[in-house]
């Protein structure tokens, strides 16, 4: 594998200079919330479920080494990861301009080194980079001031300042751990999926409408999670204030394993957290009350009573599930309103049983963020398309038009897409790119119409909003 | 007068400060004058003021600044903040209304103009110190803000001409059971004479960030009575972009050598609290400060440190970020590099050595600066964290353990772990139930400290072996365990004293 070796040397970049100037709070983010790795925490509960008795060492054989076996990958990066259209999407524009040439990469190699600051001129320059070093995978950081490889010589270190990123969003099912019941830690299944499917309605309509944003893409994380990236060109260049604004806006679970009761609002409801209840109060009754049966169990129901305002309700609802074990959650959750409107309690207060009922929808279906990584301009965010090394997954691109058919399941493995192309028996048309032989298609092809509509945007946003003016004067 | 260009003194006039020049002596110049009792600090002041003067209102304002400082550092609620700050406006940097009639209006207004203005020189020169006086200015400004007489409040913000739109009435009418949504209490339906202001979003994120906005296609419908609100996010935008332009103006006021040396002064006398915490002035001598000798100290840390170490104890694994906040307090209390990975590697026994040196012996080495940044590294890596760091920032998310247990715990919870490490006086869980009720999570945990210090306290009070400034309120988590470890650790070195008294 005698590479030719055109590039920066391997050496420059994995020695301990490159991790300089990593913030420190990022770095030990990059561990935990890093969902390459299963977490390390001890198993309390049974064993049942296979792939978190895999031991954590990425040396491990099996179907886990094969995608992140430099064979597979220098196939995947070669025939299938779609280049062009990645670089139009950073570029906003067809030939390279310095929102493409000043963008950080940051690359995760099989060693585990990692490199920052990588940037290049080209999409063919980071092509060629990527075959050559083979990452396990790739991360998007900010547009820079300046050429991030540049850095070091800046004269006044503060010239080299992030100006602009998308806006970015990661949700992770292991947020969920004390509410879903069919899995844990770094499992998922179809019916843990759904609160996935909840959290992208909630937040993607908030983001359109209540903020205008228009150019939002979801992507499949590859394992148990979903991120969204904000592309509009106002969005790319909020600083960290309004960032952080918006997570606020957005952040409504909040509290720590520790804290009691997550969900504090206040009443009337704000005009977003209505309209989140009723989008997500029929996935309550369906995919939480009937699927996940959080309360089945009784310390589990005891949970459930200590959201409930009245010590009255809570003695009668305690004794009547003692008296049938096993109840279903939907039972208990039609208890509650059977019980109360039987006068069950005489010191009931309707309008409190009522707000702690919505506040118990919005603690089970409420997106939970992991926050911290849409506050800050400058981080860094797996790319899409990449492979989860974990599972072989492709971080697809999630079409949200068609969200609550998206399986995580059944998204192609890089060793699926591989023989895919080899089985192909189509007639070879010129040009024809090897994805399109496979089952990646549909996703490249949802990627490139979302680039394009971006880049039309982006062309010329002046005479937009000049044609704008006038139809407002009109 | 405060203008770089415009900043020389003339050498020929001692102790008088000149700075009238071209760009002032224009037809706007005048003899400023303070129709409105706050000021937007929009135009600097031009009129002449003594060298005394001029030093003088910069420690005055510079006092209230940093008890403002202290006042968020400790946690206080805004009207704790008013009541604790008022005598001390009232001494140092008064300003009464225009209905107080007073005789010294302008003189106090000339003086809070000036003083401001010499704090921004002395404050503009690193992005730090920028962003420390932005945010108590804003402090300041909110405070008198929220306690001017309505009716000058408002006369004051109409005078600022911040290009509000108001809502139509038709628009109003179109999202009018959102905007009631917003109107709080008041009854819903019957149309209050509240107004609506309509703005781009980002003109106010911190009403967007506490949802008391309505958002519809990225603007924001501001009530009016949140324009306090909005005026104070004018004020710091505005200065926050005018100390820019000073800091890039200042090279020039090097010129000027009788000015400088007292800016500097200035500067050097506003230091962080997080970075007056230095490790020098935390270690505790004697101390057995090992990987091995961890679990016995353990006994002195404050709430959130014992927290982190039971569960990882318990464990055998913290997650990130409280695997940071106890790395840096162990490091604060003097714990070496090479121990401090001992105490990790041997506490994360689940876990082989390989994945131990992959995973995790970079962070700790990158929190003691011994990898990093040259930065980082020169600074021999990460602060230890402060109270109001831990308060504050990175909240624990869904399955973390990080954070203040008095402020991140609920009761019930907060309460089994005091008694799991041996809080059982009923009076005292009483006591910090009531704290962490009114939000004073600082109060709950020294409290708990003098309980637990009870008897030393009252010992080194009586014997005069420390002063009331060691007692102060504990707002460092390593200042909680070296105050701690002394008390606790006291009698042997009385004993020893004593003797050498009985000696001599
Ligand atoms: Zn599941």
């Amino acid at each position: 594998m005698a590479e030719p070796v055109a590039l920066p040397t391997t050496t420059d970049c994995v020695n301990g200079e490159e991790k300089k100037e990593v913030k420190l709070e990022d770095l030990f983010g990059d561990v935990d919330s890093d969902d390459e790795f299963p977490s390390l925490r001890p198993k309390q509960q049974t064993p049942q479920s296979s792939s978190s008795d895999a031991p954590s060492s990425p040396t491990e054989i099996g179907p886990i080494g094969k995608a992140s076996d430099p064979e597979v990958l220098r196939m995947f990066y070669q025939r299938l990861f779609p280049w062009r259209h990645l670089f139009q999407w950073l570029n906003h524009a067809p030939t390279p301009t310095n929102d493409f040439a000043h963008r950080e990469f940051a690359l995760t190699l099989r060693s585990d080194a990692y490199l920052r600051y990588r940037s290049f001129p080209t999409s063919d320059l980071l092509r060629k980079e990527i075959l050559q070093l083979l990452p396990v995978r790739f991360e998007i950081g900010p547009v820079y001031t300046t050429n991030p490889r540049d850095r070091k010589q800046m004269k006044n270190s503060s010239a080299f300042k992030p100006l602009a990123k998308e806006l970015c969003f990661d949700i992770d099912l292991t947020d969920y751990d004390d509410i879903r019941t069919c899995c844990d830690q770094a499992n998922i299944c179809i019916k843990c999926w759904s609160f996935m499917t909840m959290a992208i309605k909630v937040i993607d309509v908030a983001l359109r409408e209540d903020f205008g944003f228009k150019h939002i893409m979801w992507v499949y994380s590859g394992r148990r999670g979903a991120h969204a990236w904000v592309c509009d060109k106002k969005t790319r260049a909020m600083d960290d204030q309004k960032r952080r604004a918006i997570a606020g806006y957005l952040e409504v679970v909040r509290g720590g394993a520790q804290g009691g009761k997550k969900v504090n609002v206040r009443r009337p409801l704000h005009p977003h957290l209505s309209r989140s209840l009723d989008i997500l109060a029929p996935h309550f009754q369906s995919d939480i009350l009937s699927i996940q049966d959080p309360w089945a169990l009784d310390d589990r129901s005891e949970h459930l009573l200590s959201l409930l305002p009245d010590s009255g309700l809570n003695a009668s609802l305690r004794a009547k599930w003692n008296s049938s074990p096993g109840r279903a959650s939907a039972q208990k959750w039609a208890d509650i309103d059977a019980l109360a409107k039987s006068g069950a309690s005489k010191s009931l207060d309707a309008k409190a049983l009522l707000e702690a009922k919505q506040d118990i929808v919005l603690e089970y279906t409420y997106p939970r963020l992991d926050i911290e990584v849409s506050k800050k301009l400058n981080h860094l965010l797996k790319s899409p398309f990449v492979v989860h090394p974990g599972t072989g997954r492709v971080c697809v691109p999630i079409d949200t038009r068609k969200l609550e058919n998206f399986d995580p399941l059944a998204v192609p493995t890089v060793q699926q897409l591989l023989s895919e192309i080899d089985e192909w028996k189509g007639e070879e048309g010129k040009g024809m790119q090897d994805w399109e032989k496979t089952s990646l298609k549909p996703y490249v092809d949802y990627f490139r119409t979302f680039v394009l509509a971006l880049m039309k945007d982006e062309k010329d946003p002046r005479v937009k909003r000049e044609r704008d003016e006038d139809s407002m004067e009109f | 007068m405060l203008r770089s260009d415009n900043n020389r003194i003339d050498p020929k006039r001692r102790n008088v400060l000149d700075h009238r020049k071209k760009q002032f002596a224009d037809p706007a110049y005048k003899e400023s004058s303070y129709p409105h009792r706050l000021n937007f600090y929009a135009v600097p002041p031009t009129a002449d003021i003594t060298l005394e003067q001029f030093e003088q209102w910069a420690i005055d304002r510079l006092r209230i600044l940093a008890e403002l400082e202290a006042c968020s550092f400790r946690n206080k609620s805004a009207q704790e903040t008013a009541a604790h700050m008022k005598p001390l406006l009232e001494k140092y940097l008064p300003l009464d209304s225009n209905s107080s009639a007073s005789s010294r209006l302008t003189a106090e207004r000339q003086k809070d103009h000036y003083s401001h203005f010499i704090l921004r020189l002395a404050f503009a020169s690193t992005e730090d110190l920028r962003r420390r006086f932005t945010r108590v200015e804003t402090m300041l400004f909110r405070l008198r803000l929220n306690d001017d007489i309505p009716r000058e409040r408002n006369a004051f913000i109409q005078s600022l001409n911040l290009d509000w739109e108001p809502a139509s009435e038709e628009e109003r009418r179109s999202i009018a059971s959102e905007l009631a949504a917003l109107s709080g209490f008041r009854k819903a339906g019957r149309d209050e004479e509240e107004s609506w202001f309509k703005v781009d979003w980002e003109r106010v994120p911190d009403l967007v960030e506490g949802r008391r906005v309505f958002l519809k296609a990225g603007k924001a419908y501001v009530p009016s009575r949140e324009q306090t609100s909005m005026a104070v996010t004018e004020f710091t935008k505005r200065l926050e972009r005018a100390l820019e332009l000073t800091a890039r103006a200042l090279p020039r006021l090097d010129e000027d050598d009788r000015l400088t040396p007292i800016l500097d002064h200035l500067s050097k006398n506003f230091i962080t609290p997080d970075a007056s915490y230095n490790s020098s002035s935390s270690s505790v001598p004697g101390a057995d400060i090992s990987a091995r000798n961890v679990d016995n100290l353990s006994q002195n840390f404050p709430l959130c440190m014992q927290n982190l170490h039971r569960l990882l104890r318990r464990d055998a694994h913290l997650k990130h970020v409280g695997r940071l906040q106890y790395t840096l307090f162990l490091k604060g209390i003097g714990l070496n590099l090479e121990e401090c990975l001992v105490f990790w590697r041997a506490s994360f026994n689940k876990i082989t050595d390989d994945t131990f040196n992959k995973e995790y012996r970079y962070y700790v080495r990158h929190a003691y600066g011994d990898v990093g940044g040259d930065s980082i590294r020169r600074g021999g890596g990460y602060s230890p964290y402060s109270c109001q760091k831990i308060l504050t920032e990175h909240p624990p998310g869904p399955g973390e353990a990080h954070g203040c247990p008095y402020r991140h715990f609920n009761v019930e919870n907060l309460t089994a772990l005091l008694q799991a490490v041996g809080i059982t006086d009923q009076g005292v869980l009483r006591g910090v139930k009531e704290d962490k009720e009114s939000q004073k999570f600082h109060m709950a945990c020294n409290r708990v400290f003098e309980y637990v210090h009870k008897k030393e306290i009252k010992r080194v009070k009586d014997e005069g072996i420390m002063t009331s400034a060691q007692l102060e309120t504990i707002v460092h988590p390593n200042e909680y365990f070296k105050r701690s470890y002394l008390l606790k650790n006291l009698g042997k070195d009385m004993t020893k004293s004593e003797n050498v008294k009985m000696e001599g």
